[in-house]
Order: structure tokens, then sequence, then C-alpha cells
């Protein structure tokens, strides 16, 4: 090889390094070192404020929902999808791949239009004393919105790839519906599914726009994590919003973890 | 379990696959469908199983309508041309899979469970692996363990789609004399499918030899390699040659060609077409006849010539390279068939020319 071909590889090389320090790395330690200003007490009083400790709680409780729900339906339309031809299949399959297109707080405003107070279906909810937005419905559905993706877009090429000979066999063999999941279908899509569900956690622990739209931020009832931040940045709290952004960052640091974990088993 | 089918047709929207089989296949037997690729022969196998359905036809077995009844309570032994095995289960979880999902009240005991798998691990040769995952096995190894799984279950009929068309020459040979062997020990009814005609012949009691969709012939390996009962089984049988001939008497005549050793056939005096194999066609020097040698190339233990006619048609010609006349180019040669079929014209021909290997 050539000497001066080396120097641009080390150039280019030392530009993503600079660009990742400061685009990824320092705003990440800058976090912690935001929360951490006034010393380890302020940090842990801010904490364990009721109102963060609330919207800590209902993220988690959001997430609880949303991520065992999007399981069952990722795994059920990519069964759909990979095992059948039936009429709507590549609709079906656009219809999974929408929420990745649309901004978030478009599905927020949608459902504001749908189940607000002059919503469609507005009255009739009013009617029935049924609480959507505002509440922790709304927040539930707005999360499953955004996040129904992840966990189909990554169980169905596997088992497009994987193809139904397994399951043939299985079904040859005796074996039931059910048991044929169990036991030849699940175990073959289980990291897949895993890698699916974390992503997917993440997210629905991170959705800022649509959520922001339908909950109402209110205090204490319907804030989230990520809105708690803002309205803490906004008090001009700013240890406070740090602290609260250090557990969001936790979060996802974690499930970064897990994710390359799972990546590398995938394989 | 004696298998019958009758008028059985399907279709996959407009291809017919199927056009009305009708088959019975006796118990204990080992039968080999054998076709080209889009001859039918696995859907009907598919069929037999329960994993396709016909659009029309009955498939009658041991007296009972298999129609009706679904795959799982079929008991069949089925094996994949490519295993589908597996992939997270040990060698012994996989050979125990269809003991394992009985209904309680069906499931041998876990002693008894045992016990069946390590009998097929040493019937099938493969005790040392029984711990081993898929993905450590080799091809053949893969096809012994996915026969196991199938055996486990005692099945009424065992089917095997393309048995060894994912393994190598040497391997293959071995595993048919094996599978031979289990199929004279557990004396299920078995068929296979094959594009393979060597593998159907040495195999099998019995050949069902497919094209388009329909049975052209059913025999013993003597019985259809001796009279192919149509220009594509011929064809099949590798007889790629096709010679036009003047048919009389039964007999072949062309110019330069010497069919004295083939026996007379029934066919029509007139115009037709002898098929010939490449490696069955014995040469005489005769410089009165049309065909010359315009290529000559030796693989070593064979001489592959080409012969050509003034017209320009030409045709392949294998012998053995010891004990063959010296052939230079340029010799003008007599050929003398020691084997061939022959037709007269308006007897059914294949639209194509047939692809053996695959």
């Amino acid at each position: 090889m050539r000497p001066q071909s080396r120097l641009a590889p080390r150039i280019l090389i030392g530009l993503a390094v600079i660009a990742t320090l400061l685009m990824i790395v320092v705003p990440l330690v800058y976090i912690f070192a935001a929360a951490f200003a006034q010393g380890w007490r302020v940090y842990a009083q801010n904490i364990l404020d009721p109102l963060t400790l609330h919207a800590i709680w209902l993220t988690v409780l959001v997430a609880l929902i949303v991520v065992p729900v999007n399981i069952a339906f990722g795994v059920a339309a990519a069964w759909a999808i990979a095992r059948f031809r039936f009429p709507g299949r590549s609709l079906l399959m656009t219809a999974i791949e929408i929420p990745f297109s649309i901004s978030p707080i478009i599905a927020g405003i949608c459902y504001l239009l749908l189940y607000g107070r002059q919503g469609y279906l507005g009255p009739w909810l009013e009617a029935h004393d049924i609480q959507i937005l505002f509440a922790l419905p709304g927040i539930v559905l707005v999360t499953l919105f955004v996040t129904s993706p992840f966990v189909a877009r990554e169980v169905l090429p596997l088992m497009q790839a994987q193809g139904s000979e397994q399951e043939q066999a299985a079904v040859t063999l005796g074996a039931s519906g059910w048991q044929i999941f169990r036991r030849v279908t699940l175990p073959n899509i289980r990291w897949a599914l895993l890698y699916g569900a974390v992503l997917c956690t993440a997210r629905a622990v991170g959705e800022f726009g649509g959520v922001s739209v339908v909950s109402g931020s209110i205090r204490g009832q319907t804030n989230t994590l990520p809105l708690h931040v803002e309205l803490l940045f906004n008090d001009l709290n700013i240890t406070g919003a740090f602290a609260a952004a250090s557990t969001l960052t936790l979060i996802a640091v974690v499930t970064l973890l897990l994710k390359s974990v799972l990546e590398g088993r995938a394989r | 379990m004696t298998i019958t089918i009758t008028g059985m047709s399907k279709s996959f929207d407009a291809t017919q696959v199927l056009r009305g089989i009708d088959l019975k296949v006796e118990d204990g037997e080992l039968l080999a469908l054998l076709g080209p690729s889009g001859s039918g022969k696995t859907t009907l196998l598919r069929i037999i199983a329960g994993l396709d359905w016909p659009d029309a036809g009955q498939l009658v077995v041991a007296g009972q309508d298999w129609l009706a009844l679904p795959a799982q309570k079929r008991r069949i032994g089925f094996v994949f041309q490519q295993y589908a095995l597996f992939p997270h289960m040990n060698v012994r979880d996989n050979i125990a899979f269809g003991l394992t999902v009985r209904p309680r009240a069906e499931r041998p005991s876990q002693a008894e469970i045992d016990a069946t798998v390590d009998n097929l691990l040493t019937l099938l040769q493969i005790d040392h692996l029984a711990q081993r995952f898929p993905s450590q096995l080799s091809g053949g190894q893969r096809q012994r363990v996915a026969l196991g799984r199938a055996l486990a279950i005692q099945p009424s009929v065992l089917l095997l789609d393309e048995p060894f068309g994912a393994l190598d020459a040497a391997i293959r040979r071995d595993l048919r004399r094996w599978l031979r062997e289990v199929h004279e020990k557990t004396g299920s009814t078995t068929i296979f499918v094959t594009h393979d005609q060597e593998e159907a012949f040495e195999l099998a009691d019995r050949v069902v030899v497919m094209g388009d969709g329909e049975i052209s012939q059913i025999g013993t390996a003597d019985e259809i390699y001796d009279h192919p009962a149509s220009a594509f089984v011929a064809q099949f049988m590798g007889a790629v040659i096709a010679l036009p001939v003047t048919l009389r008497g039964g007999r072949a005549m062309a110019p330069g060609l010497d069919a004295s050793a083939l026996p007379a056939c029934t066919e029509a005096d007139g115009p037709g077409t002898l098929y010939l194999r490449p490696d069955s066609i014995m040469l005489d020097p005769d410089p009165a006849s049309p065909w010359a040698v315009t290529r000559r190339d030796s693989t070593g233990t064979d001489l592959r010539l080409v012969l050509t006619d003034p017209q320009g048609a030409q045709i392949d010609v294998d012998l053995p390279r010891r004990g063959a006349p010296t052939i230079a180019l340029g010799d003008r040669l007599r050929l003398r068939p020691l084997w061939g079929a022959m037709f007269s014209e308006g007897a059914p021909l294949a639209a194509d020319p047939i692809q053996l290997s695959a």
C-alpha cells in the first residue's frame, strides 16, 4: 500500500470520532455533570420529589402496558404476513410502516380530533363518562401508535427467511397450533422478538411529541418523564430537569446495552 | 397401509399441476415418484401428507378417507428436502418431538420415549450425536435425524421429498443403501420423490414416472428401461438423442445406422424417431456413413465424441476410453445402438428436452 493512502482513512476516522464526541458523548456526560452539579443531596432531593416520582411511575406504567400489547400485535401481524396470502396483506404491511413516517405529533392531533370534546367520538364518550384524553388511556393509545412497528418489523424478516417448513414438519408430527407456536415458532424468533421489545420499550419511555398533545401535562397526574423534564426546564429548575433527564438517560443506556447483547445472540 | 388415489387434480392459480392421477400403493411397498421439476410429484406427496389439498379426487388409506383428516391425525412421517429440523433442539429432542406433543392421555412415559429414541439412534447409527444441535451436523447426519424424527411416531406411511437432493454423490450412495435397509426393518409403506432416475431405480420396488401433472408410466426399473411408454419417458431415461428414422416392420432404418442390436418394436411403419443414450452407442468404421467425427474430447475414463452429418445435425456419443477403437477427427462411423426406444410420427412427444441434472 502506498504511504499517502493511509492518511485519508485516518482523517476520516478522526472526523467520525470528533463528531461522535461532540454530538453524543459530551451531551451525555453533561447531563450527569449538570444533574450532580449541586451534589448528591440535591440530586436525590430532585429525584425523590413526589412529582418526579409520579412521572417515573407513569412512564414505567405506560411502557408496561404498551410493550406486551405490541409484542402480541407484532407477532400476530408478522405471522399473518409471513405465513398466509390474504386480501389486504400488502395494505397491512404498509399500515405497519405508517407510524415510522408520520410525525408523532400528528398522531396526537388525530387522537385529539377523534376523542376530543369537539371530536367525532367526544360527545358519546362524554355521555358514557369515559375519559380518554388528558388521562392514561390517551397516553397509552398514542404511545401504542408510535411504537407499533418495532416488534413486527424485527420479527417479520426472520419469519419470512425461515419459511414454514419447520412448522409443517411439526404439523405432520401431530403438534397442535398452540404447540407449534410455543415449541417451534417462538424459539426461532425469540431473540428478534426481545430485540424488538427492547427498541419498543426505549421508544415508549422516550416518546414526547404525541404524548404532549394528548396528556395535557397535568403534574402528578398525566405528566410522563419526558414531559416532566420540559416542565422543570421551563420552571428554570435546571438541576431538577437534568436530574429527571438523567433517569431517562439511564433507561436509554441500559436499553442500548441490552440491545447490543441481544444483537450478538440473534446472529 | 394401502394407499388408493383416484382422479386427483390440483391447480395453483392458472397452472394445473395434477391432471387426474390414479395410483395404488401396496402395503409395505417402497415407491418412487420420478419426474422433472414441475411434474407435480412433490404436490402429490404433499397431498398425501395433508400439507396440500386437491381440487378433485379421492385419497383413501387403509379404507379411511384421508381428505377428511387433518395432517395431525394422519400419522405420517414426512422428511423434507431441507430436513426442516428444529434448530433450537438437540438431536434427541428433535427425534422425540412427535411423541412429546401427543395429548397427555396418549403420550408415552418419559422412560418409553427415551427408549424409543435410543432405539432409533442405534438404528440410524447416530448414537454419538444425541446431544448435538442441527447446526453442528453434516448434511448426511441431518438427513438421518430427519428420518429418525419421522420414524419416531411409528408412521403409517413414510413420505420423503427429494431425500438425497442436497447431498453429494458419495454420501447419496451410502444413504440409499442404508434407507433400503431401514425400510426392510420397519416395513412401513414408503413413497419418495426424486428427479434422479438412478436413485429411483436403485431404491424403489416400483417407479412412477410423472410428467406435466400426469403419470407417464408405472413399473419396475427393468420394465421402464426396456419398454419406455412414451418419448417423454425415454428422454427422461437419458435418451436425449432424437434420431429421425424410417420404421419398417418394427425396425428402424437410417443412413449410417445399424439397429440390428435393438429388439423390434410394434410401432406403425413410416417416419419415426429413435431415442438413444449417448453412452449406449457402439461405433464401427464405415466410409459410406454420413456421420463424421467433428470433436473428440477425453475425460480420462471416457471419450466424448460429437458426430456431425452433412446436413449439420449433431449427436453426442460417450465411449469408455479403454478398449475403444482408435478414433480420429474426420473418421466416418456407423452407429450401432445397444439400447433405444422407437416411436412413430404422431406418438406423444415431450415438448422440451429434459434436464436430468438439478
